[in-house]
């Protein structure tokens, strides 16, 4: 499978904070890729590097490149970016409150994505727009298209999002914690929805979590990221069977489970170190149980595990 | 069971909105005829997704609010008649722990003075050589004790949260949704010491919370709301649940373990206004088993005494 998108050892600065160091990974078409990671371990920054959005934070890649359908997003210019984005890439934000304009009914915020990207006219874009929300199994989409976004539920309102990224007709879509913001029966609709997406369209899913749950439900690949660096990346099931990093299998172990003993969830100890302190060696090691000098010292290489890859001086081994 | 420590008999909230000289108010039914018991050393859960009137249950409980009808007993006394001076006294006995621990401390109070603010609610002097010690129950260090809420953590604040609500050393802690706005690591963590505590100090707690699973493992019994009233009580964790919200709510609910993915059936439909509820069963427009009977009459909470449910068509 060819990448659509493909990140080969990306560093990123923010003024001269280092935020990412070397992050390799890709998605390729009706691939969902699931990019987990406590806060602050760099998820979204991935993203926005992957968009080409990072001016807007000030940030920049120091290093490495980012391709898209093969051709390095460095080397267009803003305008050309600016076409993909909406066009081939659709975004999906975390907070569908935020993200839809509140003085401008929900149709005519999503007829103007096809308007502009597709070149339809107003009633073929509406046309579209109604079928998009059918899709998302929007009961009544007629009225909701009528309708203001105070409206609607938040359910509904991610859903009217999920509908702006793919009026586009996107090949790839990059979601950054969709659900978060949502009840638990909503979150797994929509998590529902843009599994079948891609089942059904082929299009590519980088899907930005914090919940393993969801990692292991709709995932193909996953990529763990602490502190800026990929700790470990690969197909989900070798992965859940048998963790090669400590934090992948520690991140795994906080969703707690049917059957699983009073006392066995202990978290994480510690917390994520500022972008501003990282520790030196393997940026984990103070939170590891597996640590040793070499790992307070070195900083551990990226090595091949299976058919993924793993940084670790004192990996699991394969199931 | 244990002896009850609270006792919460027939309560009901109602909310208005809006109204004026012309316009009618609209009403809304918060909580709706709620019946519970909590033992003492109790954990008793309460699930449900927004606007299921949890939180509003968790503050019916404190008297924070004054409920419409009902009463709540803690401990024998009920504490819904109480003066304001015996309710004051009655208080240092329970103590809540606030969901957002950067909203529910003061930003301009060192953590010093964040701990003293109980004894100063009770009129007591703040001793303070007890202030290495309960920043040590809650993992904190002393040093921190100068510190203000904006130099730490997520974690270290719901932390302080949780010091403050134990300073007055309460029967009753109750928990809103303590690690809604944390990252699953912490979260992890502030279970581990909120479990710790409990056994520690024989606490009673009634934990709320949107997530099954969490409280599938940290609580006792379990109580699932649905938009003001209470579907189903899980007498332990394992129970197989009959109601189909609470079952739709487990399978909302994914394991860490791609060998158990499974077909999603979700639930259909939008959830009714609260202003406007439908004749019926509350979760009927959303029920893949809802029949006419349904959408007609209001089933009640019934069946076994230890595992009631509300539904005509239990699973």
């Amino acid at each position: 499978m060819t990448a659509l998108l493909d990140l080969q050892s990306v560093s990123v600065s923010i003024g001269k904070v280092a935020l990412l160091d070397g992050i390799s990974l890709s998605v390729a078409r009706g691939q969902i890729l699931g990019l987990v990671g406590e806060s602050g371990s760099g998820k979204s920054l991935t993203a926005m590097a992957a968009m080409g959005l990072l001016p807007l934070f000030g940030g920049r890649v120091t290093q490495g490149s980012v391709r898209f359908d093969g051709q390095d997003m460095a080397a267009m210019t803003e305008a050309e970016r600016r076409k993909l984005r909406g066009r081939r890439i659709g975004f999906v934000t975390q907070n569908p409150m935020t993200a839809l304009d509140p003085v401008q009914r929900i149709g005519e915020q999503v007829d103007v994505v096809s308007r502009l990207h597709l070149g339809l006219d107003r009633k073929a874009a509406r046309e579209r727009t109604l079928d998009l929300l059918t899709q998302l199994r929007i009961p009544e989409a007629a009225a909701v298209a009528e309708a203001w976004p105070h409206q609607l539920s938040g359910g509904m309102k991610q859903r009217i999002v999920i509908a702006m990224a793919l009026a586009g007709e996107p090949d790839l879509i990059i979601a950054d914690e969709p659900t978060t913001a949502l009840d638990v029966t909503v979150q797994a609709q929509i998590i529902q929805i843009l599994g079948n997406l891609v089942r059904e369209k082929g299009v590519a899913l980088m899907l930005i979590t914090h919940d393993m749950g969801v990692v292991a439900q709709v995932c193909d690949r996953v990529a763990v990221l602490y502190a800026g660096r990929l700790a470990e990346e690969g197909a989900v099931a070798p992965i859940f069977a048998a963790p090669a990093h400590p934090y992948t299998s520690a991140l795994i172990g906080c969703i707690p489970q049917e059957a699983m003993a009073k006392g066995a969830l202990r978290g994480i100890p510690g917390a994520v170190p500022s972008a501003l302190a990282f520790p030196a060696g393997c940026r984990f090691h103070p939170r590891c149980d597996r640590a040793s000098d070499l790992c307070r010292k070195t900083v551990p290489t990226t090595g091949p595990r299976g058919d993924g890859r793993v940084a670790c001086h004192h990996p699991g081994a394969l199931a | 069971m244990t002896a009850p420590l609270i006792q919460i008999d027939r309560l009901s909230k109602r909310f208005q909105s809006g109204g004026g000289i012309f316009a009618k108010p609209r009403v809304m039914m918060a909580v709706r005829d709620v019946s519970l018991t909590i033992g003492k050393g109790e954990v008793l859960g309460v699930v449900g997704e927004s606007g299921c009137g949890k939180s509003t249950l968790a503050r019916l409980v404190l008297r924070l609010i004054d409920p419409t009808a009902g009463r709540v007993s803690f401990d024998g006394t009920e504490i819904t008649a109480l003066s304001p001076a015996a309710l004051r006294k009655m208080r240092r006995r329970m103590a809540m722990v606030f969901q957002d621990p950067y909203s529910s401390l003061d930003p301009r109070h060192t953590l010093a003075e964040v701990l003293a603010e109980p004894f100063r609610a009770q009129g007591e002097p703040f001793p303070p050589d007890r202030l290495p010690e309960m920043l040590a129950a809650v993992g904190l260090p002393a040093t921190m004790a100068s510190s203000y809420p904006h130099q730490l953590s997520g974690g270290q604040r719901q932390r302080v949260g949780i010091a403050r609500a134990l300073a007055l050393n309460p029967d009753l802690v109750v928990l809103d949704e303590p690690t809604a706005s944390l990252d699953v690591s912490i979260q992890a963590q502030i279970i581990a010491l909120l479990a710790d505590l409990r056994d520690r100090l024989g606490l009673t707690y009634l934990f709320i919370s949107h997530d099954l699973g969490l409280v599938r493992y940290f609580c006792d019994r379990i109580v699932v709301m649905y938009l003001g009233a209470v579907v189903e009580v899980l007498p332990n964790t394992t129970t197989a649940p009959r109601h189909p919200y609470t079952h739709a709510l487990m399978q909302s609910n994914f394991a860490p373990d791609p060998a158990r993915r499974r077909a999603i059936e979700p639930l259909t439909g939008e959830i009714p206004s609260p202003f406007a509820l439908p004749p019926g069963c509350a979760f009927a427009s959303r029920c893949p088993r809802a029949s006419d009977h349904c959408r007609r009459e209001t089933p009640a909470l019934g069946g076994e005494t230890a595992h009631p449910v509300a539904c005509f068509h239990p699973l």
